[in-house]
């Protein structure tokens, strides 16, 4: 394994917007699945006792805060981040990109999920899927943030969340922004499970560090051919 | 020589009624239109000056709920406000002519009060087949809609068929029945949904049009927000509950008679905006989750769709019945997990050789594209 080098990919706003963000989206999923479906035990005595399910729709708004913020971060650094951070690794636009970008797509399809013996893949930070992948979410991550603004402005004075109150008549009233907002909790469920197993498999057979490289930000790619 | 039309104040004065019980009514509706005490005079003013307004009003595709909650309002009561205030010239179910005399009286106000009246209509408009499902005189209410909204001077859509389309909207909605705001442009609709709305909140709105001569504020659905601005949910007295965690689990149960909060039997409160919490049914007697039974949203688009009304996910479209997004969730979850371990299963059989190239210590690594 002497030919591997390694590259910083990685840079610590990106780590810790990716570490930010999945506690929030596991606190959001919990917290807006219970709120959904209440099923935690009845705590019983008397309404003035306690504040169970205020406490966890609390933690619910607290963390779409934390997660709407650390979403605007990424989209910031996106633009001021390294090549691997940047947007066009989203939107692959502009000189010959989109093309690379499908035909990168093609073999990552070919090798990944059909398992194709060979072909290496080129990229060193997201590979062109995963890239369009993860706009998906920041669409998703967008749809959630319109949706819960929205359905939390009739209960705040605060000046955010007034400024997504137009999606409630958009959608045709709150239950139908209710129901989406429940339905796309289910993409991050789903979403996590293919990710997180992905990112194991890929450490796994290629052995280039892909787990490590979201602590430190170092992958190992191998060194150019003399 | 044109006649002046009498004020409502003149109009008062000619039937008896003493300037004390004239102030003391104008307080009164202003307590209803959700008017802060300061703002009495306005009221006071604007029924001394203003004219008794001509009003028409429309029944199409509708059960007449509206009507009957409307002629209980308690404060104020109705009789006030339709004898002193307005001068109803035309509606089909309370007037007394009938035929020829009805159309007639609509036609003399509707020329006679051009861009002047007030239109209320109460029921949706079919669409389809050229709206032969609702003809009034034998002319079909998309007809009479048009035509009577060119000269209103604002139109209020009474309840949800109105509104929203209620349940002759529903799926499929064979008439393809429509809400007036999508039939009508250009001039102010209010919509006042509820299946019925709360007398009082009809009631409250006519008065805020009379006495100001304009619309209410209004949200983004085109609600009056003195009365839509809330949900149920926000001054529901069971509340608490719902903070508590403390659950209704069946209809039957220990729960349900202490009066837990309804909300996983179904309670629409929480996406329903209403007065229901505050103003109640009936004279302030009760309202559904006071009578132990979870909000259906009546005044909600799309309630009849958005069942079964006692689970609280609405059904998933194409699923079948009681399908939530739950159910279809656990089932792609599953799919997901399956499919993962199929593919970690091939994965270690199909990439054998490049695994176990890990084992070779000295070996060379393979390099892209070669044969392995």
């Amino acid at each position: 394994m002497a030919n591997l080098q390694r590259v910083y990919v990685w840079e610590l706003p990106v780590r810790l917007y990716h570490w930010v963000n999945a506690l929030c989206v596991t606190v959001l999923a919990v917290t807006g699945f219970m709120i959904g479906r209440p099923f935690f035990p009845h705590i019983g005595g008397e309404a003035w006792q306690n504040y169970s399910f205020g406490w966890v729709r609390f933690v619910h708004f607290t963390a779409a805060f934390v997660f709407f913020f650390n979403f605007l971060g990424r989209i910031y650094w996106g633009f001021v981040g390294n090549e691997h951070a940047r947007w066009h690794q989203f939107l692959p636009f502009g000189k010959g990109r989109l093309r690379r970008q499908a035909k990168e797509i093609g073999q990552v399809l070919r090798v990944d999920v059909l398992l194709a013996k060979d072909e290496s893949i080129e990229s060193v930070g997201h590979n062109a899927l995963a890239g369009v992948t993860y706009f998906a979410t920041f669409l998703v991550f967008l749809f959630q943030s319109l949706t819960g603004f929205g359905m939390y402005a009739a209960m705040s004075d605060a000046k955010l969340p007034r400024l997504f109150a137009w999606i409630v008549p958009l959608m045709g009233g709150d239950f139908a922004v209710r129901q989406w907002h429940h339905v796309f909790m289910w993409f991050f469920v789903v979403f996590s499970m293919v990710h997180v197993y992905l990112v194991f498999y890929h450490d796994y057979v290629e052995g280039r560090g892909v787990i490590s490289s979201m602590a430190g930000g170092w992958k190992f790619v191998e060194k150019p051919k003399p | 020589m044109t006649k002046r039309p009498l004020s409502v104040w003149e109009h008062a004065q000619l039937k008896g009624y003493s300037r004390r019980e004239f102030v003391q009514f104008c307080t009164w509706l202003a307590a209803a239109a959700g008017i802060e005490a300061s703002a009495v005079g306005q009221v006071v003013h604007a029924l001394e000056t203003k004219a008794r307004v001509p009003v028409v009003w429309f029944h199409f595709q509708e059960c007449t709920c509206c009507s009957e909650s409307f002629i209980r309002s308690s404060h104020p009561i109705v009789a006030d406000i339709l004898i002193d205030l307005i001068s109803l010239d035309y509606t089909e179910t309370l007037m007394a002519a009938s035929g020829h005399q009805a159309e007639a009286a609509l036609h003399e106000s509707m020329t006679k009060h051009q861009g002047e009246y007030l239109m209320l209509v109460e029921g949706s408009v079919p669409t389809a087949d050229g709206g032969v499902y609702c003809c009034i005189g034998g002319r079909t209410a998309r007809d009479i809609l048009v035509e009577a909204a060119a000269g209103a001077k604002a139109i209020v859509a009474w309840g949800s068929c109105a509104s929203n389309g209620c349940i002759q909207a529903a799926r499929p909605n064979p008439t393809d029945a429509t809400p007036i705001h999508e039939l009508v442009s250009g001039k102010p609709i209010i919509n006042v949904p509820g299946c019925p709305p709360i007398g009082e909140v009809m009631a409250g709105t006519i008065v805020h049009l009379l006495t100001f001569g304009r619309i209410p504020q209004l949200d983004g659905l085109g609600r009056p927000l003195a009365f839509y601005s809330r949900r149920v949910h926000d001054t529901c007295y069971r509340r608490p509950n719902y903070d508590a965690g403390l659950f209704v689990e069946s209809f039957d149960d220990e729960n349900a008679k202490r009066g837990y909060c309804l909300y996983k039997v179904g309670c629409r409160g929480p996406v329903t905006y209403n007065a229901c919490g505050v103003m109640r049914w009936n004279a302030g007697v009760s309202y559904p989750i006071q009578s132990g039974h979870g909000c259906i949203g009546c005044s909600e688009a799309n309630f009849w769709d958005n069942g079964p009304f006692y689970q609280h996910l609405a059904g998933f479209p194409g699923f079948g019945i009681e399908t939530t997004a739950d159910d279809i969730g656990v089932a792609v979850g599953a799919a997901t997990a399956a499919g993962i371990a199929v593919h970690a299963v091939t994965t270690n059989i199909r990439k054998r050789k490049l695994l176990e190239v890990r084992n070779e210590p000295a070996g060379p690594a393979p390099s892209a594209g070669e044969k392995r």
